[in-house]
């Protein structure tokens, strides 16, 4: 899983029948310090996240099939949470 | 998922059999501020709508093999869904 920042949203109406009546999040992908990597994907919400939530983000295909309840989903990265708080160790 | 830009098609002139009816098109990769980003890749169309100039998203690797139908034909890129409008939040918004 990789964490990410809400930055935006994707409207689509004309896609896979899996993408029906759910919201496609765009996220930037946040580094060690919380800063953006340079690098976005696009999510999709099961959890209900908003505008510049951190996220908990599973990029993983068959994570995300079962999360959606649905073998042929062709999605990869789903928002499975809502982050409060990273707390970065000295370690 | 990313983002692309269709910009072409693809008129194969022999295929593998798994792949005859599958509409190819080539895409540009894009950033989410929706300028091309990264070396254009020839992506299965799965809405089986998208054409040149379309903004569309896509995935890629084994997810790319379920988005068409019939599903787990042999293609690493694929259209998922035609993008309407892509909005990034202001930083004002953000904030």
């Amino acid at each position: 899983m990789i964490l990410g920042r809400i930055t935006g949203n994707v409207v689509s109406t004309i896609h896979h029948p899996v993408v029906n009546g759910r919201k496609l999040l765009l996220a930037d992908r946040l580094d060690q310090n919380g800063k953006p990597t340079g690098a976005y994907i696009i999510a999709m919400d099961m959890i209900g996240a908003g505008k510049g939530e951190t996220v908990l983000i599973l990029d993983e295909g068959s994570g995300a099939r079962q999360i959606l309840d649905d073998a042929s989903a062709p999605v990869r990265s789903v928002v499975v949470g809502i982050v409060d708080e990273v707390e970065l160790g000295s370690g | 998922m990313l983002l692309g830009r269709v910009i072409g098609t693809v008129v194969p002139a022999a295929l593998v059999d798994e792949l005859s009816a599958t509409p190819l098109l080539w895409v540009q990769p894009l950033n989410k501020q929706c300028k091309p980003d990264g070396d254009p890749l020839v992506c299965a169309d799965g809405t089986r709508m998208a054409g040149p100039g379309q903004i569309i998203y896509w995935v890629a690797s084994r997810e790319a093999a379920l988005a068409l139908d019939p599903w787990f034909v042999p293609v690493d890129d694929a259209i998922v869904g035609l993008v309407d409008n892509v909005h990034n939040y202001t930083k004002e918004e953000l904030d």
